[in-house]
């Protein structure tokens, strides 16, 4: 995410951590840089001069003088303002209405406004136990509606029928309706990808805005918008009275320049980001954690919370238990360990998120490799005995050959696998016994299998 | 060829292929090819369509610059006060740079036009800031223009299309209107749907399948590489001129996703060898620099013959396409410029820079 500006930005500023001081000549050149790593990573043309201009009066005042080294200074003064740019911190949404909450959706076309409208209603149900009801006023593609309805049985949201040949603003009016009289306390309201320019789409949109009267409307962009960003936020901003935006997308490789342009030329925040094609991809945009990416510090807190989220709590509660009982870590572990690590997205998704170095590894990481090589340390597994799994030190020779067979791989790589978890065994000693997370991360570097 | 591979499939198609289940989940929607302007169903279909459509039809090229014309209002006002008269100085070029940029055209590309039109500016020794717009369009011209590049489907029967593109690029919506302009050339289309992924996909298809009264190839659930085999199998038994094979969104950065795709093709490949006959990734005009990384993770995977612009109606110039005939020229066979099912044209080069800059 947003990785490409990051590089950028870290060579510029690798440049100009050699320098001995900051002069008008050598920050010149960092802007350039920057300049046009900005503009390469789809940064509105305007956002670009605004941010520059901001950095270079800040790096060149006094605030360089005070701190340690200029180097250090820059990329203060590029993280403030990068953080600035894209609001300061995470706005949660407001459902603070009588209830129904109404939620509405406006965006361009292919912007990804029913998937998110799906992702964002299982995230309230699931999150804030709220009873959801979805509804699509897109009355012009075919099957939008059938896609809407799709997604609400997959996520277990209630879905109020419409069809092709309705108003939109009637189908919102019966959908409210019906939300009222069945105590919903949210409705999401789907609507038509438009273009900004076209006007009796965006007359559409506001009729439906002004009958509906919604405590959120949402706009949903493209991550891999480019300069255009500006125009359409602009011109949908002065339409209806935004109250935020949900970036999409996002796990892609572009390099985001629409979120770094959407909340300066909108002013509204930034509520949401989505990443991946699954459901549960919806992510609290936080702008801070964005600036700091940006400059190859890590996302570490999104890891965290996405360690916790993806870790089956009781399942974690019982393997701490049955190491501080004693008891060794078994293969059984080892496989339920993999497990977890799959409900978080896989391997190749948690390395995105680490700082600097391991970042980097994560690339020589082919994500791919990753997942294949964990499948298969799964099929070996699989092939052993309960017996087995429980005292791996029974595994000899002729049962590895059986294992080997079983899972349709060489005795060798069941030999890598026992090695592997060898070294997983005493990290999970040392885990249990002192120290915390950043051990673990550090024994994980040692866990990958990289080899297989 | 062909009537070999007809009398082999003609009998209730159930190719064994290891990699493609049999065809017993193979739903057809078919609204029968043969009678299909007397077909009372397009008859209710078509107030739906006329709905998002303006009632009447300009002409191709007044379409196209009717899209193009926000671009232009855009483009033109900043270059109306540059081409205005005046002498060619740093600051024209300044401008001129900015002018570009905000078309999307990246920072390579601009770098390279300013460079060739400056080039040009000395060489004819132009004096006139007036002149310097000729100048540009022939640049952008020269730029792209090696990219128009028609699609010519003579001499294969059938002639296989795979689409592919990230999410929400049009891929669908641009095969129903293929599926209208190759009919309107008198060719039969059977159209796969091969997005098995996203929610009604599917019913998108068919739902543009029966405006159209193209046959569809779907299946309940499953795997899209199955969905081509069966489609061209059946285009094959039927004698169908052109297959479009329609695939799931995905965004180059999902290894497995593009694992998948790299499958649907090699499946196809198994149904007929010599197919697809083209690869065509549809592109969305709004989506800025990474379309240029996109056309260049595709073609690695894939093997790209051709290109579609989507959405060039809105305020988008789609002047990423400059940047990719600089680094990555793949054909671009289509440009989409509108809602309408007729609003997908083939490409010109020299249409597009006037609508752009006149």
């Amino acid at each position: 995410m947003l990785d490409n500006l990051t590089n950028r930005l870290s060579g510029v500023i690798k440049n100009l951590r050699g320098q001995a001081r900051l002069t008008d000549a050598n920050i010149q050149d960092a802007m350039r840089e920057v300049r046009m790593a900005l503009l390469e990573a789809d940064v509105a043309l305007p956002v670009v001069k605004t941010f520059i201009s901001h950095v270079k009066e800040r790096a060149l005042g006094q605030e360089v003088m005070g701190s340690l080294t200029p180097g250090q200074a820059l990329v203060g003064v590029v993280n403030e303002e990068l953080t600035k740019l894209m609001g300061e911190k995470n706005d949660a949404l407001n459902l603070a209405a009588v209830p129904p909450a109404i939620v509405l959706m406006a965006g361009l076309q292919g912007a990804g406004k029913t998937t998110t409208v799906g992702k964002l209603a299982k995230l309230l149900k699931e999150t804030q136990k709220k009873k959801v009801l979805v509804v699509s006023a897109d009355v012009y593609r075919p099957a939008a509606i059938e896609q809407l309805k799709t997604l609400a049985g997959q996520i277990g949201v209630e879905w109020f029928p419409s069809d092709g040949t309705q108003k939109p603003v009637e189908i919102a009016r019966a959908a409210v309706d019906h939300a009222k009289r069945h105590f919903f306390d949210v409705l999401m309201v789907d609507t038509a990808g438009r273009l900004a320019i076209d006007d009796a789409m965006m007359q559409e949109i506001k009729a439906l805005h002004a009958s509906l009267n919604p405590i959120e409307t949402l706009f949903v962009v493209d991550a891999m918008q480019g300069q255009d960003a500006v125009n359409t936020a602009q011109a949908f901003n002065e339409a209806l009275p935004l109250t935020g935006v949900i970036l999409t997308k996002m796990d892609g490789d572009a390099r985001g320049g629409a979120a770094l342009s959407v909340r300066h030329v909108t002013g509204k925040p930034i509520k949401f980001i989505g990443v991946g094609e699954k459901l549960t991809g919806l992510e609290p945009f936080h702008p801070e954690r964005m600036a700091s990416r940006i400059l190859g510090m890590g996302d570490v807190l999104s890891l965290i919370e996405e360690v916790q989220k993806g870790i089956d709590q009781d399942e974690a509660a019982k393997m701490a238990k049955k190491l501080k009982s004693g008891k060794g870590f078994d293969l059984e572990d080892f496989k339920a360990q993999m497990q977890q690590m799959k409900n978080m997205g896989g391997m190749a998704n948690l390395l995105e998120k680490m700082p600097g170095q391991l970042g980097q590894m994560a690339k020589g990481v082919q994500g791919a490799e990753a997942e294949k090589s964990m499948r298969r340390i799964e099929g070996i597994i699989n092939s052993m005995t309960p017996e087995e799994r429980r005292k791996p030190e029974l595994l000899k020779a002729s049962r590895k050959r059986r294992i080997a067979a079983g899972s349709g791989v060489t005795v060798q790589e069941v030999n890598r696998l026992l090695n592997q978890f060898e070294q997983t065994q005493k990290m999970m000693k040392q885990f249990s016994s002192k120290g915390g997370l950043m051990k673990m991360m550090r024994g994980m570097k040692g866990m990958l299998p990289g080899g297989m | 060829m062909f009537s070999f591979f007809k009398k082999k499939s003609a009998p209730p198609a159930t190719p064994a292929s290891s990699e493609t289940p049999a065809t017993n989940t193979t739903a057809i929607a078919e609204p029968h090819i043969a009678d299909a302007p007397s077909t009372p169903e397009t008859a209710v279909i078509a107030p739906v369509v006329a709905e998002a459509v303006p009632p009447k039809k300009p002409s191709w090229t007044e379409r196209l610059k009717a899209g193009l014309s926000k671009t232009r209002d855009k483009l033109g006002k900043s270059l109306a006060g540059l081409f205005g008269g005046g002498k060619i100085d740093e600051d024209l070029y300044d401008e001129l740079e900015t002018v570009l940029l905000t078309a999307d055209m990246g920072v390579d590309a601009t770098l390279h036009l300013l460079k060739d039109v400056r080039e040009r500016v000395s060489l004819r020794g132009l004096k006139d800031a007036a002149e310097l717009k000729g100048a540009l369009k022939d640049s952008l011209n020269d730029l792209i223009g090696p990219l128009e590049q028609p699609l010519d489907i003579a001499g294969r029967k059938p002639y296989v299309i795979m689409m592919a593109g990230v999410n929400g690029a049009g891929k669908t919506t641009s095969i129903g209107k293929l599926a209208k302009y190759f009919q309107s050339q008198g060719k039969s289309v059977l159209l796969a749907a091969g997005d098995t992924f996203r929610a009604a996909a599917r019913e998108q298809l068919i739902a543009w399948g029966e405006r159209n009264n193209v046959t569809v190839i779907a299946q309940q659930s499953g795997d899209s590489a199955a969905v081509c085999f069966d489609a061209i199998k059946a285009a094959q038994a039927r004698g169908i001129d052109i297959v479009l094979a329609d695939t799931a969104g995905r965004l180059p950065t999902q290894l497995h996703l593009m694992e998948e795709i790299k499958k649907v093709k090699r499946v196809i490949q198994k149904a007929l060898p010599e197919a697809p006959h083209e690869v065509m990734l549809v592109l969305d005009a709004n989506i800025g620099q990474n379309a240029i990384n996109q056309v260049k993770v595709f073609d690695e995977a894939l093997g790209l013959t051709g290109l579609i612009l989507t959405k060039l109606d809105g305020t988008a110039k789609g002047g990423v396409i400059a940047a990719i005939a600089k680094q990555n020229p793949v054909p671009l066979r289509f440009v989409g410029v509108g809602e309408s099912i007729d609003d997908l044209r083939p490409f010109n080069a020299r249409d597009y820079v006037d609508a752009l800059f006149d």
